[in-house]
């Protein structure tokens, strides 16, 4: 080492001099850092979030129960029962069969998505602009119909598709290209 | 006008230096965690108040609420007495600090002073030394292999640049001829004659005392006896509550008074340049009394020893976000055979100039 670097001095002195200039970027330009609760960053457009279990067009519950994405669920995450259909409840139910209790254990899921995939009535979905909330308790983990099935009204339902503004989208998009493969 | 006594005025600054040291100490924590963020591009704390400003009040109730937990096989009595040992040996020596010039009612003429004693560096060097015995007991009384060892770590760390720092003193002293930090600070600027700070006179022990302060008040890059990362937090590994607290207060009020102390030292302390011609300037050309002009310049200095200070201690903080801690052995090899020799040579050094009547 040169005499300069074993003085340490020259070399601390370029160093806050790093640090100085940011800390009066830090008033002029934007942070890096976003007000969380306040202010959200959008979610990629592969984002895959909570399930959710869809109705059809006339607000019937799509699933029939038929386990195929618990087969397809890699952490064994989705457990089920299936029952019949009773006369009578042709509006609730799309198919003869449906699910009594269908429950995604959160804990467990990796939200890798292939339970959409192998799910032949288009049932469930991972929502791209919600995700699983933290909670107290370990049970409170496990989702049952109750929270996944979408509601009846059609305008409260989570929309298949991406919220963003088509800034967002355009910006977003630009990025994603930008990072290397 | 009531005459107050001598020890009821000094009692008074006394009580006013240890709040304002606090209160110093309480909105580091603050400026120290907004300075943090704005050196690296983020916020920082905003949402206790306006700008966060109620932040330390939120971190006193969090720390006052907490629970108190006491390590199996402890020993009490010495696990109360670390964190209390360490507040109270940072705020004594804030008592010798002459944090203004003399103010004067009437006859009465007040020190802007806790203590004026003629051996005020002396006394200061004495409590931090002292200090040591808050992080040790701390660290052993936990009853935890990693405190002892973080607090070994601070003891040998504080002994090792104390000595370094005593020596780059000692140039000071060279040229003051005197342990009173009054003193010192007046003979920094003398009226009707042309005074350097002794920052001109003493860069190399300017340099050399800032390290060294660095080391004793264990801030970054100096930080090994609270590295969270080799001993899971040090010395106060065990401490919770209010008991850590203290120990984190402590530390902030010894950045103040270190940070007051260089400013005594080698910065003018509560001179600044052209006072006595501010002085006399009222005096002739405005009709002020000498007595209330003196006054003016008092208060002043005082505030403007407080930027000093303030400006020293945004540069511990920016110091400590910039620099990543030293390996164990670097800082030992740093203390003993760059700084201390660096010392003795700023000595010898000074010595010569006095010698050769270049500085006096």
């Amino acid at each position: 080492m040169t005499l300069a670097e074993r003085a340490y001095l020259p070399a601390i002195f370029q160093g806050l001099s790093i640090t100085m200039r940011h800390f009066f970027r830090a008033a002029t330009k934007k942070q890096v850092t976003v007000r969380y609760p306040e202010e959200k960053r959008p979610f990629s457009p592969i984002f895959r979030g909570l399930h959710v279990l869809k109705r059809d067009e006339v607000g019937r519950e799509r699933c029939t129960a038929c386990g195929l994405c618990a087969v397809a669920c890699p952490a064994e995450a989705i457990t089920m029962v299936a029952g019949e259909r009773k006369k009578g409840e042709e509006n609730l139910y799309r198919e003869e069969k449906y699910a009594v209790s269908y429950e995604v254990n959160m804990l467990r899921c990796i939200f890798c998505g292939l339970c959409e995939e192998a799910c032949p009535k288009a049932a469930v979905y991972l929502q791209p602009d919600k995700m699983a909330p933290p909670r107290f308790e370990r049970d409170e983990f496990i989702y049952g119909k109750d929270r996944l099935v979408e509601p009846v009204d059609p305008n409260a339902r989570s929309i298949r598709g991406i919220q963003l503004t088509p800034e967002q989208a355009q910006a977003l998009s630009q990025k994603i290209s930008q990072q290397p493969a | 006008m009531i005459e107050l006594p001598t020890l009821g005025w000094q009692s008074i600054v006394i009580l006013v230096v240890f709040g304002v040291s606090l209160l110093i100490a309480t909105y580091c924590t603050y400026a120290e965690r907004v300075i943090a963020a704005f050196l690296q591009d983020r916020v920082g704390p905003d949402r206790a108040g306006p700008f966060g400003l109620l932040q330390p009040l939120a971190d006193a109730v969090k720390l006052f609420t907490k629970e108190e937990f006491f390590p199996a096989g402890a020993n009490r009595a010495l696990f109360v007495l670390g964190p209390c040992l360490a507040m109270i040996t940072a705020l004594m020596s804030s008592a010798v600090i002459p944090f203004g010039n003399v103010i004067q009612f009437g006859t009465n003429v007040f020190n802007l002073q806790g203590i004026e004693v003629n051996i005020g560096m002396l006394w200061v060097f004495g409590i931090v030394s002292l200090g040591v015995y808050g992080v040790m007991i701390g660290g052993w009384a936990s009853n935890n292999k990693f405190s002892l060892l973080g607090a070994i770590r601070a003891g040998s760390q504080n002994i090792s640049y104390e000595l370094a720092m005593g020596m780059a003193l000692i140039a000071v002293l060279m040229i003051s001829g005197t342990l009173s930090l009054r003193e010192i600070t007046l003979q920094q600027s003398v009226a009707g004659e042309w005074h350097f700070w002794n920052i001109v006179k003493q860069p190399l022990g300017f340099i050399i005392f800032l390290v060294c302060a660095f080391a004793e008040t264990n801030r970054t890059p100096f930080d090994l006896p609270e590295c969270e990362t080799e001993l899971v937090g040090g010395y106060h590994t065990e401490y919770s509550s209010m008991k850590m607290g203290l120990y984190l207060f402590a530390e902030y009020v010894n950045v103040f008074v270190a940070s007051a102390v260089m400013s005594v030292l080698y910065f003018g302390g509560f001179n600044f340049p052209f006072q006595y011609e501010l002085r006399d300037w009222l005096v002739s050309a405005q009709g002020w009394e000498l007595v209330s002009a003196q006054n003016l310049i008092s208060i002043l200095g005082l505030l403007l020893l407080f930027g000093k200070i303030f400006a020293f201690i945004f540069f511990f903080m920016w110091v400590r976000w910039t620099l990543p801690r030293f390996r164990y052995d670097q800082l030992m090899r740093l203390g003993w055979t760059i700084l201390i020799p660096l010392a003795i040579f700023n000595i010898l050094l000074t010595g010569g100039l006095i010698l050769g009547g270049i500085i006096k």
